[in-house]
């Protein structure tokens, strides 16, 4: 097998580790049974609309509404899921913290993993080039490099040995 | 060449990042070309006028276009907005006046849940018909960045006036009064 056919296999290899891990992870939280749901894990989810700020860290009235009309949810005994699915209806999307994957917000779900396969792509191309141009540049002496003459050879053991000891 | 490679690709990289940056931010401001037509007396036409919004509290839809031939007063409105509290009783003794004239106040709830808003109906005895705007795109063309906020529509369909505040005084009698007698 070539460098670059080893270098592509294991590009691959890590693409299909990083696929495997986001499939395992749905399978396992549905696995478990369905958690009953609370503010405080809401609130980290959703938006408060008028102050444009996470409803957790929100302080306004409009955020006292949103909370007390989740609050009644919960009462009402919804999943999260369906809470965050009513208060889209009721507030839109921009309720939500992250917002929905199509059109311009599709760049906030391609760029990240985009970008980290981007560069371990160039790392995988530049760091193998790296370590042979500094082999190369480590085994070969310079080409102008002239061995020393007799005079210079012996002045410099002289002084090796002066300063030697 | 090939040296000159993979920093054109990162390059490239940052400059398309800056460029997403810049269009984000620049999708985020508040539009106030209405509010400067508006002061020229260059009246644009009230946008979206076709969006069909959900009615309050009934199953049906409405849009601007139904009103059409009306003078129509939109107030954006949310139940949890103290002005927006303040200012019903103002805009209600207005819509009595209103319908004597072919002429019609309409709410939009904006930022709000439904179940609040007809609470909020009840509770000052809004007679107006009240719509929905849920995305936020009906008030989006109107440069709506907060609640409540008012414009006035004529027979024509352009907006005449818009107060981005709280109504207070004579503001909305004595702008709406000047429109009510022109003909469709």
């Amino acid at each position: 097998m070539t460098r670059a056919a080893r270098q592509i296999a294991a590009l691959a290899l890590l693409t299909a580790l990083m696929a495997g891990l986001q499939a395992l992870a749905p399978a396992a939280a549905s696995a478990t049974p369905t958690p009953r749901a609370s503010l405080t894990d809401i609130e980290s989810d959703v938006m408060c609309t008028s102050c444009r700020e996470p409803l957790e860290v929100a302080q306004s009235p409009q955020a006292d509404s949103e909370r007390a009309y989740i609050r009644m949810l919960i009462a009402q005994g919804e999943t999260k899921q369906q809470i965050i699915n009513n208060l889209v209806a009721q507030y839109g999307p921009s309720v939500l913290g992250k917002p929905p994957a199509h059109g311009f917000n599709l760049t906030v779900y391609i760029l990240p993993p985009a970008i980290l396969i981007l560069g371990v792509a160039i790392l995988f191309v530049t760091l193998p080039r790296w370590r042979r141009r500094t082999r190369a540049a480590v085994a070969q002496p310079p080409p102008d490099l002239k061995p020393l003459d007799p005079g210079e050879a012996r002045r410099l053991d002289d002084d090796l040995a002066r300063f030697g000891g | 060449m090939r040296r000159f490679a993979i920093p054109a690709i990162a390059l490239a990289v940052a400059v398309g990042l800056l460029a997403l940056l810049g269009f984000g931010v620049a999708h985020l401001g508040t539009d106030s070309s209405i509010d400067a037509m508006v002061a020229r007396g260059d009246y644009p036409v009230a946008p979206n006028a076709q969006m069909q919004l959900p009615i309050l509290g009934s199953s049906g839809r409405e849009s601007l276009a139904d009103l059409r031939g009306k003078v129509v007063v939109i107030n954006v409105f949310a139940s949890w907005c103290g002005p927006c509290v303040a200012e019903a009783p103002i805009l209600e003794q207005e819509q009595r006046q209103l319908v004597k004239n072919n002429a019609t106040i309409l709410g939009v709830a904006y930022l709000d849940n439904s179940s609040d808003s007809e609470q909020f109906v009840r509770q000052h005895g809004i007679t107006y018909p009240v719509v929905r705007d849920v995305s936020g795109n009906f008030v989006k063309g109107f440069g709506t960045s907060g609640v409540p906020e008012t414009y006035v529509i004529n027979r024509q369909g352009r907006i005449v006036a818009l107060q981005r505040e709280q109504l207070a005084g004579g503001w909305l009698q004595q702008t709406v009064s000047r429109f009510l007698t022109q003909p469709a």
